[in-house]
């Protein structure tokens, strides 16, 4: 019964015990159990890492609304609705950040989804083969630099260029046309609304890209071939064929897109202009619900302030919640439709 | 009978559209090579020896951005030797164990959803549960921001890369008899190695130029600390507070910052990169 197996930092295989004798085959069955034992264990850690993902996730949600319990309770729903947001006398309402959020992001889109297809075709269909990669790769490492890169270079190269060689001409091209010249009327600060949204449009234009070319990447050359047989021209294809197949999946990362450009912090914060009010011209500095919360959250003193910040977190988390869930669908089904 | 003006108008279609799309690659790289050329110029003119050896000045006096790289450093350090293992045993649950269980269909999908939501929403979080009970600032909160944003960079990494193995690699070292556990830790993860690794990369790139979460959490702090219970520096928390600073010499320390920050960043992209090929060849 002194089997014992030869150590060598490993667990025994089955493969190295002989099914001839008696002690080989309760050192067997001793295996058996150990390695069952350890096989356990294992199984179980890996479970409680995955747990702890779900349990970060059930905690972000948990703190943020019993963080923001205090502001709800003395402002109720109005707090969603209310445009005043004044520390002084303890008044908080969310909706200029909301505005500022979703007008930015909207824009951002406008400008970033038409441009960033355009990129993805250029590169699957029309770049010559020999750059093809060397602007692909540039594109992806582009998507990776930090937002607050985007953010230092608006406030102190984009933001005075865009005044003196926008703003100005606009503003004077602009003033006493009705609706338009209310949309880009006051005065050049250079910060602002749509000094933010062009930001945020540079920053996640390397990202619809890349994923809208990984996604056109999936399309089966041999649909392709077979449209351009049939003597289709390029603008063809792409509109009748590889636009329709990969929708599900051009929509899922325009959403992504989204979702980054809605929590996006600092690309909007230095250029922004804190602002807490809704101006009907994009000119005007205006602020958002991340840009609220880190321009304010160190200065909160007192606990309806902390907490009303907490509460334009807990808005944005579910905003953000809803678009990334539906990005996800979207990719989930491309995937399904691509058999993989 | 050739319909000419159908063809014209195909032809002419199509002109405009390779035009178009040429004009949008066009404008996209010269906005990325406008935002990388003022970095390199600016930041490049503001680069000197004391960047790495003396800590941030008050305005007015030269400095460096010692304090601030060395609390960077010590707090991704930090969060990646804790998020990794989480994040890698959370990835082999997904890709080995749970694959097709509702369980493990939650997991990814509430995985991908921290994967992109809002890191300022990440610092919140870390407030509440940790600042708020210590009473005040901390490099710990900092690190644990930062580990909320590893994790999930590491589970969807770990996930694609174990599901590239092979499975006959696992059904040859499973028919020797090696229990699961065995094939996991030995055969899967050996295979996937290169893969995991550039996971953990992508992530610490990721964390470098998180500024939203460090906020709230280590906040910053003007002297060079090793206390991890104490308010800590960090490179994008002083980028953040110099640069909308009114001071042209703090300005100038904001661009070197940003410049290390952007060369840390796709130097640890690139060889992430150059990993994924070995992992997928």
């Amino acid at each position: 019964m002194n089997w014992r197996y030869p150590s060598t930092g490993r667990p025994p295989l089955m493969a190295d015990i002989a099914l001839t004798d008696e002690t080989a085959l309760t050192a067997r069955a001793q295996t058996t159990r150990r390695a069952g034992a350890g096989d356990a264990r294992f199984h179980f850690l890996t479970w409680l890492a995955a747990a702890l993902v779900l349990l970060i996730f059930t905690g972000v949600i948990t703190a943020l609304v019993i963080g923001s319990v205090p502001a709800f309770k003395a402002f109720g729903f109005g707090f969603l609705t209310t445009e005043v947001w004044s520390p002084a006398r303890e008044h908080f309402g969310a909706l200029a950040s909301i505005y500022g959020t979703l007008i930015t992001s909207l824009l951002a889109m406008i400008v970033a989804v038409p441009v960033g297809i355009g990129v993805a075709i250029f590169l699957t269909e029309l770049c010559p083969r020999l750059l093809r990669r060397p602007i692909g790769i540039a594109i992806e490492l582009l998507a990776g630099i930090p937002s607050i890169i985007y953010g230092i270079w608006g406030l102190f190269v984009f933001a005075p260029w865009f005044q003196e060689h926008v703003q100005l001409p606009v503003i004077n091209a602009t003033t006493g046309i009705p609706v338009i010249g209310t949309l880009f009327g006051g005065a050049p600060y250079g910060i602002g609304v749509i000094t933010a949204s062009l930001i945020l449009s540079i920053m996640i234009l390397p990202f619809i890209s890349a994923v809208t070319r990984d996604v056109f990447e999936t399309v089966p050359a041999m649909l392709k071939e077979a449209t351009y047989g049939l003597g289709c021209t390029t603008w063809e294809v792409m509109w009748r064929v590889v636009l329709p197949f990969a929708r599900s999946g051009v929509v899922g990362g325009a959403m992504l897109a989204l979702g980054r450009a809605l929590g996006e912090t600092m690309a909007v914060t230095f250029v922004i202009g804190n602002a807490h009010k809704i101006d009907s011209s994009l000119f005007a500095p205006g602020t958002t619900i991340s840009a609220t919360i880190a321009n304010e959250f160190t200065e909160a003193t007192s606990e309806i302030y902390t907490s009303s910040l907490i509460s334009l977190g807990l808005i944005l988390f579910f905003i953000t919640f809803v678009v990334l869930a539906c990005a996800q669908l979207m990719l989930r089904q491309l995937e399904k439709q691509s058999g993989k | 009978m050739i319909n000419r003006a159908l063809y014209l108008r195909r032809r002419a279609a199509n002109s405009v559209f390779i035009v178009l799309s040429i004009a949008a690659a066009i404008f996209g790289l010269v906005w990325l090579g406008f935002i990388l050329g003022s970095l390199l110029t600016q930041g490049v003119a503001a680069l000197s020896p004391t960047l790495f050896t003396q800590s941030t000045p008050p305005p007015g006096s030269a400095g460096g951005l010692a304090n601030a790289i060395l609390g960077s450093v010590l707090m991704s350090v930090l969060a990646v030797l804790v998020g990794t293992p989480i994040g890698l045993f959370a990835g082999t649950y997904l890709a080995e164990y749970g694959k097709h269980t509702r369980f493990a269909f939650v997991v990814r999908f509430v995985n991908d959803i921290l994967l992109s939501a809002p890191s300022i929403v990440t610092g919140l979080f870390i407030y509440e549960i940790i600042v708020v009970p210590m009473g005040h600032f901390s490099g710990w909160a900092g690190a644990a921001s930062l580990m909320v944003i590893v994790i999930p960079v590491v589970v969807r990494t770990t996930e694609n890369m174990l599901l590239l193995v092979p499975h006959t690699l696992r059904e040859a070292a499973t028919a020797l008899g090696a229990p699961m556990s065995f094939v996991i830790r030995s055969v899967t993860w050996k295979a996937a190695q290169a893969g995991i690794i550039t996971g953990v990369l992508l992530s610490v790139a990721r964390i470098s130029g998180e500024t939203a979460p460090l906020l709230f959490t280590a906040l910053n702090n003007q002297f060079m600390s090793t206390n991890f219970n104490g308010p800590m520096a960090s490179l994008p928390a002083v980028i953040f507070q110099y640069a909308l600073s009114p001071y042209e010499d703090w300005h100038r320390l904001a661009w070197a910052g940003a410049l290390l920050v952007t060369a840390t960043v796709l130097t640890l992209s690139i060889i992430a990169r150059l990993l994924e090929n070995k992992q997928r060849n």
